[in-house]
This record gives C-alpha cells, sequence and structure tokens, in this order.
C-alpha cells in the first residue's frame, strides 16, 4: 500500500462517525449501533488503530498477491488495477435477509418467465400487458433465439440485482443484470480475503457461508447437458480485455472448468467442440460471460467476428446448453421496471415483493408528460442501453434540457425517468476512521432444478466520495463483503479452500487449447528474452561502476560494440561515445517502456501474456509474475548505478524463481512443454547471436570473451573445466557443443529434440515439422569442429563461423516458425 | 405465372477456407397468390449438414456447414413458383394518421400486435425526424393511407436515381438520403425509414423480379437479379407491396422469397468463414417464365 497516511489516533471508532441524519446508515440508528453490528464493531473497536492498519495491509497484501485486479476501460495503469476491499464489511440481520431473499427469488422467476413468454407465445404483449415497443424496438429481443428452450426452462442461470436503500430502510431494486452478470466471484475473494484477516470476529458474528452457493451453481450447470453422465462444461470469456477477466479466471478454477475464449471453441456438425492439442473435445454446456450479441457472428450480429459461429443453431438443435440462455439480455431494460407489478400479479399471482426503484417509461403519454414535468426530481435513462451515462435531471442547462426533450420526442419508447434513490451509507475505513459512504449492494440468484438459490451475502460497493451519485466500479470506488447473520447453526460445508488448494476438478490433461500452447510458447520465450537483456545489463552496469566512480576499461569497450552487435545500442555507438552516453542508453534500456527490447517493454509483454494465461498458473507462480512487475515498476527521478544493479539482480532472482517453479511445479503436460520450447529456442537463439557478435568484437581487437560467459552464465564453468584466463577455442566448445552445459547451444537442441518427440501428432503423421529445423541445427554443430574454425576465423583465415552461425540463427527461425504453424494457427474468422 | 429461378451465388477465396457455415434465406414463400411447386438447394462442395426451420417471420431458412477445405463454394437455388395475383384496382383505405395512432378503423379497433412489431427501427432502418420530413409531402393531413403510400413511392422513383456503383450492402441510410443514389435495397430502406419515422408499420421483402428484354433482343442468362421492396399496411386491406425502385404495385412479375425489418432479417445468403484471406461473391439470377401448357400437358 502506497498510503502513508496521517492516522488518527482517536481511540473509539464510533465516537467519530457521525453518519448524516438524511439517509439510512446501515450501521447507526439513534445514535447507537444496530444490534446485528455491536459484536463486529466492538471487536474493531478493541484493536486498536495500528492493528487495524495492519489488517488492511494484509488484505490489501493478499489481493495484490492473488492478483485481484479490476480492469478499467481507459485506465493509464493498462491491464488489472488492484481491487479496493474495506475492512468492514456489510452486516445485514437475518430477519431482514429473509425478507430480501424471498424478493429476490421471485423477482428471478418473473423475469424468467416473462423471458420464457416474449421468446415463446408471446401473450403478455398480445394480452397487453407488456407494450409492444419494450419488446419489438429493444434490440436486445433477439428474434433468432425465439422459440429455442433451455433446459428445464431456465432461462435466467445467474441473475443479478442491484439494491439500494432508501431513507425510510425499505430496499429498492435499481437494476438487473440478466444476461452475463459479473461479480459474485468478486464476491467470493472477498469473503475469502476478509475471513483470513478477521477470522474471530467472522467466527463470531455466525456469518452466513458462500459456499453452497456455488456449489448449486456447478450441479446446476452440469445438469443441463444432455449427454447422460457427461458433461463438459466450459467459461467463456471475451478475454484478458475485459473488465472482469480477473472473476472469470477465478470462477473457472474455482468451479473447475475451462476458461475458454470464443476462438477456442468451433462448431461441427450443429455440436461445439473445444479446440484443443489433441483434437476436439464435446462441450455441453457454456457458462458465458460475453454478451448476447458477441456469442455468434452468424446470426446474432453479423458485424462481429466475435463468438462462435454457429452457436445458435448448436443451441437450437438442443447439443449445447448456454447459460444464460441466448436472447436473456431482453428484460434488462429499466423500462420493464414500471410494469413488473402489473406482470407479477399476471404471470405469479401474486404482489411483488421487492418493489424497483420508482420508474416513468416515456412510451406513454402520461408518463412522458410526468417526466417532462419534474424533470429536475428525476434521472432520465435509455431504454435500450443507447450510449451515454444516466442524466440527472436537476444538472441539465436549458439547453441540454431542449436536446433531451426532443430527442424523447422522436423516439419516446427509448426514454424512460427513474427516482433518485437518497442511497444509504455504510461505514467505511479511511485513514484509522469510520467514513459514512454511499452504498448499494449486488445481491445474486441461481436458478436449480429445485427453484432459485440466493447467495447469502453479495457484493457490496461504495463510493469514495461522500457525494457521488452513482456507485460503480468502472469509475473507481470500493467494495465490501457482505454478511448475512445467521440466527441458527452456520453450515460449515466449504468450498472456500484458500487459494493455493484449489483443484481444477474436470480439466483433463490433454485439453490444452491451441491459443493456450501459443501463449506458452511466448510467455516463455519472452521469460529468456528476459533474462538474457538483464544478464547484458547487469554484466555492462557492473563494469561502468568501478571503484572509482565510471571508468573506461577495455571491458567496457568490448561491451559497448557487443552492445550494438546484438542491436541493442544505437550504430553511432560504434564509432565513439561518452561513458555517460553509455550509461544514459543503458538506463534507457531498463526504464522505457515503448523501446522495443527494452527491459521494462520485454515485461510489459511477458505481463500481457501472462495474464492471458492465468487460470493456467498455481498461486505461487502467480505471485511471483506479481512480483516481478512490481520490481520492475518505474522509479522516479534519476537513480544511482547502484540502485539499478541491485533492481537487476532482484530480477535475475525473480525469474529464477519463475524458472524454478516451471522446472518443480508444474505437470509434464503439453502445456509445459510448449512453456520449454519457447524457452529453449530463445536461449538458443541468443546463445547463437551473442557468439556471433562476440566474434565481431574481438576482431575488432576487443576482447569480450569474459563478458560473454558472463552473460551466457558459464564462467565458473569455463573455469572448472579450463582453469585458464578465457580463450575462444574451448569456449566455443562450452557454448556451443557441450551437451552437458545447460547454457549451451547443444543442450538446448537436446531439450527440444525431446520435447518434439513428444508433441502430439494428428495421427500417424509420424515427426513433426520442426523436427527438420533441429535435425539441421544438429547437423551444423555436431559436423563442425568448432575451437578449429574460431582459431582459423580469428586469425583471418576466412568467416566460416560466422556464416555457420547464421545458418544456424535461420535454422532456429524456422524451427519457431514450424511450431507456430502447426499448433497455434487461429485463423481468423471472417464474416462474407 | 409460372416461373423457373435459379439463384447462383459463388464464393471465391484467395487460400483454403477450412470451415464455413451459412444460413440461406432462399426458399420462396407459399402465400395466397403465389405457390412453391418444386425447390431444392445443391452446394458444391457437398455441404456436410444442412438443416431447415422457419424463421421468426416464417421465412423457409437453410442452415448449412461446409466442414472440408475448399476454395469456391456454390450455393444454386432452384425454384419453381406459381404466381396468381389479381390486380388491387381502386380501393379504400383509412386516413394515415389513424394507422400513424395505432388504429386500422376509424372505431379505432387497435392494429395486431404482430404489425406494430414493423414501426420500430431496426439494424438497418433507423427511426429519425428528417426522414419523417422527407416523407411529409405526401402524407397531408386526413389523406387515404394507400393514396399516399402510393404518391410516396412515386416520389422515391423520382427522387432517387438507379445507380448499383453508388452503395454497398452497408451503406448507412443517411448517406442514401444524402446521395440520392442507390440499388432496391437502399430504395426500400428509405421508404420503410421515412414510414416508420411517420409511425407506420412497414417491412422489408426480398424476392426476385422478372426483367422483359428490350424489344427484338434476346434475355441474357443470369441478367436477373435478386430484388427488394417494400410492404406496407394499408387497413382495410392488409399489407401491401410497393416497388419504390419501378414505381410499380408488385403484381405476377414479382416472386416472393422473404420478408423481415430490414436487408439484416432476410439477407439471401450469410456466412462465416475461418480463415480464407480475401473473398469474392458473384451471384446469378435467372427467372424464366414458362409455358403452363407445355408443363401440364
Amino acid at each position: 500500500m502506497t498510503m502513508a497516511d496521517t492516522e488518527h489516533t482517536t481511540t473509539s471508532l464510533l465516537g467519530s462517525y457521525r453518519p448524516s441524519g438524511d439517509v439510512y446508515d446501515e450501521m447507526m440508528a439513534d445514535g447507537q449501533p444496530r444490534p446485528h453490528w455491536r459484536k463486529l464493531i466492538q471487536s474493531y473497536d478493541q484493536l486498536g488503530p495500528q492493528d487495524r492498519i495492519n489488517r488492511r495491509d494484509t488484505a490489501a497484501r493478499i489481493l495484490r498477491e492473488n492478483g485481484v485486479t479490476y480492469n478499467v476501460y481507459g485506465d493509464t495503469q493498462g491491464l488489472g488495477r488492484p481491487w479496493a476491499l474495506d475492512l468492514i464489511p456489510l452486516v445485514i440481520p437475518p430477519d431482514e435477509w429473509r425478507e430480501i431473499e424471498a424478493g429476490l427469488i421471485q423477482r428471478s422467476h418473473l423475469l424468467n418467465s416473462i423471458l420464457a413468454d416474449i421468446y415463446g407465445p408471446q401473450t403478455l404483449v398480445q394480452g397487453g400487458a407488456l407494450p409492444p415497443a419494450l419488446l419489438y424496438a429493444n434490440p436486445a429481443f433477439l428474434r433468432p433465439c425465439h422459440g429455442i428452450v433451455p433446459p428445464r426452462n431456465i432461462f435466467l442461470f445467474l441473475h443479478a440485482v442491484d439494491l439500494a436503500r432508501s431513507p425510510d430502510g425499505q430496499w429498492w431494486v435499481l437494476s438487473d443484470r440478466t444476461q452475463a452478470p459479473s461479480g459474485a466471484g468478486y464476491a467470493l475473494e472477498n469473503r475469502i480475503v476478509l475471513s483470513r484477516v478477521s477470522p474471530d470476529e467472522f467466527r463470531e458474528c455466525k456469518v452466513e457461508r458462500l459456499a453452497s452457493f456455488f456449489q448449486v451453481m456447478r450441479d446446476t450447470l452440469r445438469s443441463f447437458s444432455k449427454r447422460a453422465n457427461q458433461s463438459n462444461v466450459v467459461l467463456l470469456t471475451p478475454g484478458p480485455y475485459n473488465e472482469t477477466y480477473f472473476e472469470h479466471v477465478y470462477l473457472a478454477r474455482y468451479l473447475g472448468f475451462p476458461l475458454v475464449e470464443g476462438a477456442d471453441l468451433t462448431v461441427r456438425d450443429r455440436r461445439v467442440f473445444l479446440k484443443t492439442l489433441e483434437g476436439l473435445q464435446p462441450v455441453d454446456v457454456i457458462l458465458r460471460r460475453a454478451d448476447d450479441t458477441f456469442c455468434d457472428p452468424l446470426e446474432l450480429r453479423a458485424d462481429s467476428i466475435l463468438g462462435i459461429a454457429g452457436l445458435t443453431e448448436a443451441v437450437r438443435a438442443g447439443n449445447v446448453a448456454v447459460a444464460n440462455a441466448l436472447g436473456s439480455g431482453a428484460v434488462e431494460t429499466p423500462a420493464l421496471a414500471a410494469f413488473l407489478p402489473g406482470l407479477c400479479r399476471r404471470l405469479l399471482g401474486e404482489e411483488l415483493k421487492l418493489p424497483s426503484v420508482a420508474t416513468w417509461w416515456c412510451g406513454q403519454d402520461k408518463e412522458r408528460e410526468y417526466v417532462r414535468e419534474h424533470l429536475s426530481e428525476l434521472v432520465v435513462k435509455r431504454a435500450f442501453g443507447g450510449n451515454g451515462e444516466p442524466l440527472f435531471g436537476a444538472m441539465l442547462s436549458a439547453k441540454e434540457r431542449e436536446r433531451l426533450f426532443r430527442a424523447m420526442e422522436a423516439a419516446p419508447h427509448d426514454f424512460l425517468a427513474q427516482e433518485q434513490v437518497a442511497l444509504s451509507t455504510a461505514p467505511v475505513l479511511e485513514r484509522g476512521r469510520m467514513e459514512p459512504r454511499p452504498m448499494v449492494l449486488r445481491a445474486y440468484v441461481c436458478a436449480t432444478p429445485d427453484g432459485f438459490v440466493v447467495m447469502p451475502g453479495g457484493l457490496a460497493r461504495f463510493s469514495t466520495a461522500p457525494e457521488r451519485l452513482v456507485v460503480s466500479m468502472q469509475s473507481g470506488g470500493g467494495s465490501k463483503d457482505t454478511w448475512v447473520i445467521s440466527d441458527g447453526p452456520v453450515s460449515q460445508l466449504t468450498l472456500l479452500l484458500p487459494n493455493t488448494h484449489i483443484v481444477r476438478l474436470e480439466r483433463s490433461a490433454t485439453e490444452l487449447p491451441s491459443r493456450v500452447a501459443d501463449n506458452l510458447f511466448w510467455l516463455g520465450r519472452y521469460a529468456e528474452r528476459l533474462e538474457d537483456t538483464v544478464r547484458i545489463l547487469r554484466c555492462l552496469l557492473v563494469r561502468l561502476s568501478g571503484e572509482s566512480g565510471v571508468e573506461e576499461t577495455p571491458e567496457v569497450a568490448a561491451l559497448v560494440q557487443l552492445m550494438v552487435d546484438l542491436d541493442l545500442f544505437p550504430a553511432r555507438f560504434r564509432e565513439r561515445y561518452t561513458l555517460a552516453a553509455v550509461e544514459r542508453e543503458a538506463c534507457a534500456l531498463i526504464y522505457q517502456t515503448q523501446r522495443l527490447g527494452a527491459l521494462r517493454e520485454v515485461i510489459g509483454r511477458l505481463n500481457n501474456i501472462a495474464f492471458a494465461l492465468r487460470d493456467r498458473f498455481s498461486a505461487d507462480t502467480w505471485r511471483i509474475l506479481n512480483k516481478l512487475q512490481v520490481d520492475a515498476r518505474p522509479r522516479p527521478g534519476r537513480l544511482p548505478i547502484s540502485e539499478t544493479l541491485a533492481l537487476l539482480n532482484t530480477l535475475v532472482v525473480d525469474l529464477a524463481a519463475f524458472s524454478g517453479m516451471e522446472m518443480e511445479n508444474m505437470t509434464r503436460g503439453h502445456g509445459w512443454r510448449f512453456l520449454e520450447i519457447g524457452r529453449r529456442v530463445e536461449r538458443a537463439a541468443n546463445i547463437t547471436t551473442l557468439v556471433q557478435g562476440g566474434l565481431a568484437v574481438e576482431a575488432r581487437g576487443l576482447h569480450p570473451l569474459e563478458t560473454i560467459l558472463e552473460i551466457a552464465d558459464s564462467s565458473m564453468t569455463y573455469r572448472r573445466h579450463y582453469f585458464s584466463q578465457p580463450q575462444w577455442a574451448p569456449a566455443m566448445d562450452l557454448l556451443l557443443a557441450n551437451s552437458s552445459n545447460p547454457r549451451s547451444l547443444a543442450f538446448q537442441l537436446n531439450a527440444l529434440a525431446d520435447h518434439s518427440a513428444h508433441l502430439p501428432r494428428e495421427t500417424n503423421s509420424g515427426r513433426g515439422l520442426e523436427s527438420r529445423n533441429i535435425d539441421a541445427v544438429r547437423g551444423l554443430l555436431e559436423d563442425a569442429d568448432w575451437p578449429k574454425l574460431a582459431e582459423d576465423q580469428l586469425a583471418g583465415h576466412n568467416d566460416d563461423v560466422t556464416v555457420l552461425l547464421s545458418r544456424m540463427a535461420a535454422e532456429l527461425r524456422g524451427l519457431s516458425d514450424a511450431i507456430s504453424q502447426q499448433y497455434f494457427t487461429h485463423a481468423t474468422t471472417q464474416v462474407s | 405465372m409460372l416461373y423457373q429461378i435459379i439463384h447462383r451465388t459463388t464464393y471465391e477465396y484467395s487460400v483454403d477456407v477450412p470451415v464455413s457455415h451459412h444460413v440461406a434465406r432462399l426458399s420462396p414463400r407459399k402465400l395466397p397468390f403465389q405457390d412453391c411447386l418444386e425447390h431444392r438447394i445443391d452446394f458444391e462442395p457437398h455441404a456436410a449438414i444442412t438443416t431447415h426451420h422457419d424463421d421468426y417471420f416464417g421465412n423457409r431458412t437453410t442452415f448449412f456447414s461446409v466442414t472440408r477445405p475448399h476454395k469456391t463454394l456454390t450455393v444454386t437455388a432452384r425454384s419453381k413458383v406459381r404466381i396468381n395475383r389479381p390486380g388491387s384496382g381502386e380501393a379504400e383505405s383509412i386516413p394515415w394518421e389513424l394507422v400513424k395512432s395505432g388504429f386500422v378503423s376509424e372505431d379505432k379497433v387497435p392494429l395486431p400486435v404482430e404489425v406494430s412489431e414493423f414501426a420500430f427501427s431496426s439494424r438497418f432502418v433507423a427511426c429519425h425526424n428528417e426522414l419523417a420530413d422527407y416523407a411529409r409531402p405526401s402524407f397531408t393531413e386526413g389523406r387515404p393511407i394507400l393514396e399516399a403510400a402510393l404518391d410516396f413511392t412515386r416520389r422515391i422513383f423520382t427522387d432517387f436515381k438507379f445507380d448499383p456503383k453508388a452503395t454497398t450492402v452497408a451503406t448507412p441510410l443517411e448517406q442514401v438520403m444524402k446521395n440520392r443514389r442507390g440499388v432496391c435495397q437502399d430504395f426500400a430502406h428509405v421508404q420503410i425509414g421515412c414510414l416508420r419515422s411517420l409511425g407506420i408499420p412497414a417491412r422489408y421483402v426480398s424476392g426476385y423480379l422478372e426483367t422483359v428484354p428490350p424489344p427484338g433482343k434476346a434475355k441474357l442468362v443470369g441478367s436477373d437479379a435478386s430484388h427488394a421492396w417494400v410492404q406496407v399496411f394499408i387497413p382495410p386491406i392488409g399489407w401491401m407491396d410497393f416497388d419504390p425502385t419501378n414505381n410499380v404495385i408488385p403484381g405476377e412479375r414479382h416472386i416472393t422469397v422473404a420478408w423481415g425489418r430490414d436487408f439484416d432479417d432476410v439477407s439471401p445468403i450469410r456466412g462465416v468463414i475461418v480463415g480464407g484471406g480475401k473473398h469474392q461473391l458473384s451471384v446469378a439470377v435467372d427467372v424464366t417464365p414458362l409455358d403452363e401448357n407445355k408443363i401440364s400437358g
């Protein structure tokens, strides 16, 4: 945490808490904490400020280490802003929760019944209970999905409801999420973290557990499979750039379903298959986190290439179930709220239990007139998701009002207005004291074969500023765990094992999507490239920081030339340079993010790929990758060389830790092989160019060999073998042909040959394309007498070594291409 | 009239396409005045899977996949259709404002729900005040809707120039309005957009039109084309066809294949391919009148 805050030393938490009297406060009533909050607040009060800070920092650390992030569009921090969790949960007493729960179940049931009607007989529109415009002008009503009946008639598998509490203590529904609701995974992660940092309070308060909710989710999804005793369920994500990608990864792991992107799936014979290295695996159920129109470019959105072409037809044929059902976004329109009381009476024969915030749909003349007259008290929204944030009537200028009215006249059915709810406040720990902050609660309902089940808890979100009118994670803000207090014994069933113990339940070793193999290959390459660059830079900086400050030595001169040969330094350094310029250039290579091949640029690539592979890593591996990013983060001002050297040393250790995890902790499946192949290909290429560059520098009368051995981490090995000052002839053998040196070219080729022999092939097609390249390099390597060739070339007789090395480098590039071509070709999809 | 229609669509790809999925709407509808006597669709290469269903609007829809590498794909639909469409003649209709307000008669019987479905914006046709303004001179106060619709059809025919080079399937409506050029699809979208912006339900019809060669010349093979026109809801008659591209009320030379809110709902073939580089599409349509006596004899 960077909050070097001035902690207040007020001993009593409650003493300084002053909620406004105009809104409902979740914790306080008449200057006293409500009964269901007392245990928690007393306990937190006794902790003292320092302990509270410690707990907050621990929570932040766990979240950071677990890589809990939220992508904010247009955020300069790029992918993955850390998730903000407040130490104080929202506490809800059992009797109040029972009412909320009953209201939520009724609401899910109601919306599901509406979906069943509009995608079926449409009696609601025919009978006048639902205005035609709400259905027919709604772009989320997907006509290609009409007539498709989902398994057990469950359209709404997972339903999220945003709730707010008005000053009189009544809960109101602000909005529904019915396509692919987000946040349940964050709620779970919040719970895991908070119950770890405040275990005693969690136990004392008798909090309802979340585990069974997720078990129900998993079981219901499996039950959607048409095949007896077989259910391949996948979680479909739009990909790493989606705002809640972390959650997709997290839920996929937690539920034990493979995480896939649209390109990983294909439709054949009206069935959906997962493309894996070993062929097509059938998919029975898709839990989707992609919106309706991004699911099938063939039928649902002609201008999108995202999704799975033919998915709708596969669903229509009953061969795959999609949850939530395609088209379920049709009941997300906030305009529907105006009609729910009537629809509830008609469809369920009951009064609506949980009211929606008062809504006026402008498709009706009287309502439109009301909205015009009371605009300053209302929030105006588009009924059909059009662009733009909600408009707060009170904040509009005369001109803006006019524009709004004109737009409203042109398409009245696309507008609605809602009452502005004065949100309740909940205590948030800020700078050691509690502050009241406006909040909303997102609750979750899951369908089961026996009816709907509510998650006993939810994702509470608060706005960071007291006056914010909209609470959203997108515009910044924090989150809270939600503790529903139990008045009976708490179920001890728990799936809530710490992250490290989560076992993948259903993934078989062969299910490696080729996109994942591709990413692993490049992860290996970038990790190795990074290490190589770090080692070279370290070698240079060590020599620049001599005892008497920056010194020119023959070694530095040789290194500078080598840097030019390796394309790390610009060519102008060939002729003349100052040591200050060398230092500047070296620092630029470390800190510039945009410069190709610079350290932070490579780290950026590494991170983007790692991010897309999150579900493939253990928590520990992820922690190492996170540390790498944190260690290399930008620092203000100019750093002395000693600091920069310390940084490089830290990075070398981080990278060693990562490759250690790779060697010791990864299952030897195809995934591991592709990671290894990437690393070996990169190392083979680097050693080849390093030797090539070294010889070129030597030919100019400088002596880079010592540093080359250092870069190749082979100095010790050399000394042990030869007890002498480095000489080219033996060094050539050590770096190229000696297969016992794990840094040598021969070693990489042996490893590559082994991996190649174990890669999956199309039936009986024998050896892979890449084996030809491996054989070619091996042939060149083994046939040459490297020590002699080196001596000949250095004596000026010929340039055979350089020619041979170039040919090997070309073969290595071919090797990389051959791997890509055979295993990674994701031809892009296009609409024709 | 009895017609034989051959509609051939050919895709040519620059590199092999391993898999392609398509949805086609090529089967003429069965209507009170139109009978489809024979119909088949052939694929080259052979389609691994073909299935049929009636879509939301009742159009016969064919889903097919080709799952072996191919560089060309030819889809040939052959249909034999008999049309017997009596001329509409003079007809009474109600003032257009009643339809706009959602009624089918002077005593305010509401429009059927399935008709009002066609009064809203759709993907290719967004309602707009400017579109309403363009239509308004034809829709004067109290004018019977049929008379107004005929006048409006004539105005589009006069104001817009038929120009196959001016637009593509993706040209937005605003641009067509601005340039006043386009093909039958654009003419239909203009008319639909203007009518809906006034609040009048209108739908898009895709089909064929028999073309007649200039006197003394033989008809060229493949010279016909897919055609598109409009249906407007005209109480008390019901849905009536208007062809703004030719300024006619479609009769026996118009063959109806499918209808929907706009082109997006009824495009004859839509496909998604994996890979394939660039592709070229060519379409050839032949509408040949058959001699009834020879056939039945």
